[in-house]
């Protein structure tokens, strides 16, 4: 169901007497996340002045951007209706968030689902990591649970559905994929995304100022280890020696 | 000197919380903090506490604890109450809505908790370091304090050996339906959805923890089969989400950010605490409201809880609840300025 045109008039949605949800558009599109970005900024920028300085966090997703507020200090329906000016009137950015070159192994043990997407898809294993490898992920939104990206991008050979059934415990730092998504799983929890492979490198980390490694307009190009390098640099990050500058692309040639 | 605890038997569903988390829901970290605020306020008020010290929530089977150091003021707010062992081998049952001055060696055990969620204060909140902000515990992403077997917390200690006390009468939460606003996604559903969730009864089921509850009652239709799924986008609590099967989930505190389920009402902020309070098989109602009447609503709360803390008693242990309103509100008049 189409709600919104991407070009169009954003529409504000009430989200009980604590939240707004400012919405550009139903579907998954750079276009759409880009106003999201746009309006995120002018919020960012405007919270300091009532009636914004009542907002306590800000929620960007795919499509939308939801505000949340203290309804004790703030009035909803001011702030509502300065967000939806706001929401008319900022245009859309493009983020230059971070490139970061993110290790992967794609050990048989660490990609229960390679064969299997690679069978389905008519493709060769080495095809699909080079499809993989090839790619560079645009990070729409952090969400479902804390450091989780959710990245765009995936080359169309490479959907597939969700499992009908999902795993109980995929484990931590599983790359997956599912439709057009690309996801690390920061933490082992259920989860119906496929694995193709595992990241040396912790996606959060309660402990660091900014607690997740990407960000909402970050890009992430992977790139694949063997092995040992794998448990090198797991053992590194776990003793908090792989600083996470070294994970920028530009700064990791290889 | 700082008093401090000791945890002598975590129990079992007990975590530490206090107003949540804020400003990190963009990074995927639920806001968390106390499901039901107004009652940790109320153990807060009578630990001599302001709102935002941190409580330890309990969900089942309490926590006990042990002083180690100072002499530590503690009270217990809702349907719960626990056994007092003195360092000295006398023991007393213990009331919640009264506070109770604890001494070195001093073990309190707090008791079940058969549905919804109580709370225990100690004088000035359970001090484990604050992460991202708050102490709330978070146990997806291990944030926070765990209550585990020989943690150590500090807490504020009482400057003298007063034996004086407060107390209260026991806070009720209101009744009548739970009032909503619709949206985000009402539209994602047929008329008669809006008309079964405005008209007809929901029952608390047993699933229900500190992410959500999920309630049984007339399916909600979805507009088209398709309408069921949406683009995920952002999620808070209070927000009444409903899968293909058009069972409702009213999300709570630990709720993730985001979701693929449309959501077709929100449950208001002043009906958000007693809903944390609902048992497995309670029906409730709900009723729509507009944003000024959600306003209004949160303003009745908060004035209901000012009165409530007027009322509050501070003398001897055993004195009667006179009314005397004056008695407790200068001690805590700062705390209630500082607002949430």
């Amino acid at each position: 169901m189409e709600t919104a045109d991407p070009l169009g008039a954003p529409r504000l949605l009430p989200f009980g007497d604590a939240a707004w949800t400012v919405e550009f558009g139903a579907r998954i599109d750079p276009a759409l996340h880009g106003r999201v970005l746009g309006l995120l900024e002018a919020v960012e920028r405007a919270r300091e002045k009532e009636p914004f300085d009542g907002v306590v966090d800000l929620m960007p997703t795919f499509r939308s951007l939801t505000v949340c507020y203290d309804p004790r200090v703030c009035d909803g329906e001011r702030l509502g209706e300065a967000l939806l000016a706001l929401a008319r009137t900022t245009g859309a950015v493009r983020r230059e968030g971070r490139l970061w070159r993110l290790p992967v192994c794609f050990d048989a043990e660490f990609a229960p689902d390679l064969d299997d997407v690679a069978q389905t898809k008519g493709l060769t294993r080495e095809a699909v990591i080079d499809l993989l490898l090839g790619t560079v992920f645009q990070v729409y939104m952090i969400a479902f649970m804390p450091g989780f990206p959710y990245m765009g991008g995936l080359p169309e050979a490479l959907e597939m559905p969700r499992l009908k059934s999902p795993r109980k415990a995929v484990p931590a730092r599983s790359l997956a994929v599912a439709g057009s998504m690309c996801a690390v799983y920061p933490w082992e929890s259920p989860g119906g995304w496929r694995l193709l492979g595992r990241t040396p490198v912790p996606l959060f980390s309660a402990r660091d100022e900014a607690p997740s490694l990407l960000a909402s307009g970050d890009r992430v190009n992977w790139r694949a280890v063997g092995r040992e390098e794998f448990t090198a640099l797991e053992a590194a990050a776990q003793a908090g020696r792989l600083p996470r500058e070294s994970l920028l692309a530009g700064e990791n040639p290889s | 000197m700082n008093g401090l605890i000791e945890v002598s038997d975590p129990g079992l569903g007990n975590s530490l919380q206090d107003l949540g988390r804020f400003g990190y829901r963009h990074m995927g970290i639920a806001v968390s903090g106390c499901v039901d605020p107004i009652l940790a306020r109320c153990a807060n008020a009578l630990a001599g506490n302001p709102p935002e010290c941190a409580c330890v929530e309990v969900r089942g089977a309490g926590p006990a604890l042990t002083v180690r150091q100072g002499r530590v003021r503690a009270a217990l707010a809702g349907d719960v109450s626990a056994t007092l062992l003195r360092a000295g081998g006398e023991e007393r049952e213990i009331e919640a809505w009264r506070s109770v001055s604890l001494d070195p060696g001093d073990e309190l055990r707090v008791g079940f908790v058969a549905g919804g969620a109580a709370y225990v204060a100690v004088s000035g909140g359970f001090a484990t370091p604050l992460q991202l902000g708050s102490r709330s515990v978070y146990r997806r992403a291990e944030i926070g304090e765990p209550v585990a077997a020989g943690l150590r917390i500090p807490c504020a200690a009482l400057p003298h050996r007063g034996s004086h006390e407060y107390s209260a009468d026991p806070w009720r939460h209101e009744e009548g339906p739970f009032r909503v606003m619709l949206g985000p996604q009402d539209d994602h559903f047929k008329p008669e959805a809006i008309a079964a969730l405005l008209g007809g009864e929901y029952r608390a089921t047993k699933e229900s923890d500190r992410m959500g509850a999920r309630f049984e009652g007339a399916a909600l239709a979805h507009l088209t089969p398709a309408s069921a799924d949406i683009v995920s986008d952002g999620t808070v609590p209070g927000a009444i989400q409903v899968p293909g099967n058009g069972q409702p989930i009213i999300l709570l505190a630990d709720c993730q950010t985001a979701g693929g389920y449309p959501k077709i009402a929100t449950v208001i902020s002043a009906d958000l605490p007693r809903l944390a309070q609902l048992r497995p098989g309670q029906a409730i109602r709900f009723q729509a409201v507009d944003g000024p009447q959600a306003r209004q609503a949160l303003r009745a709360l908060e004035t209901r809880w000012k009165w409530w803390a007027y009322g509050m008693v501070y003398g001897p242990p055993g004195m009667e609840i006179n009314k005397d309103w004056r008695a407790g509100w200068p001690l805590f008049e700062d705390a209630w300025r500082q607002g949430e």
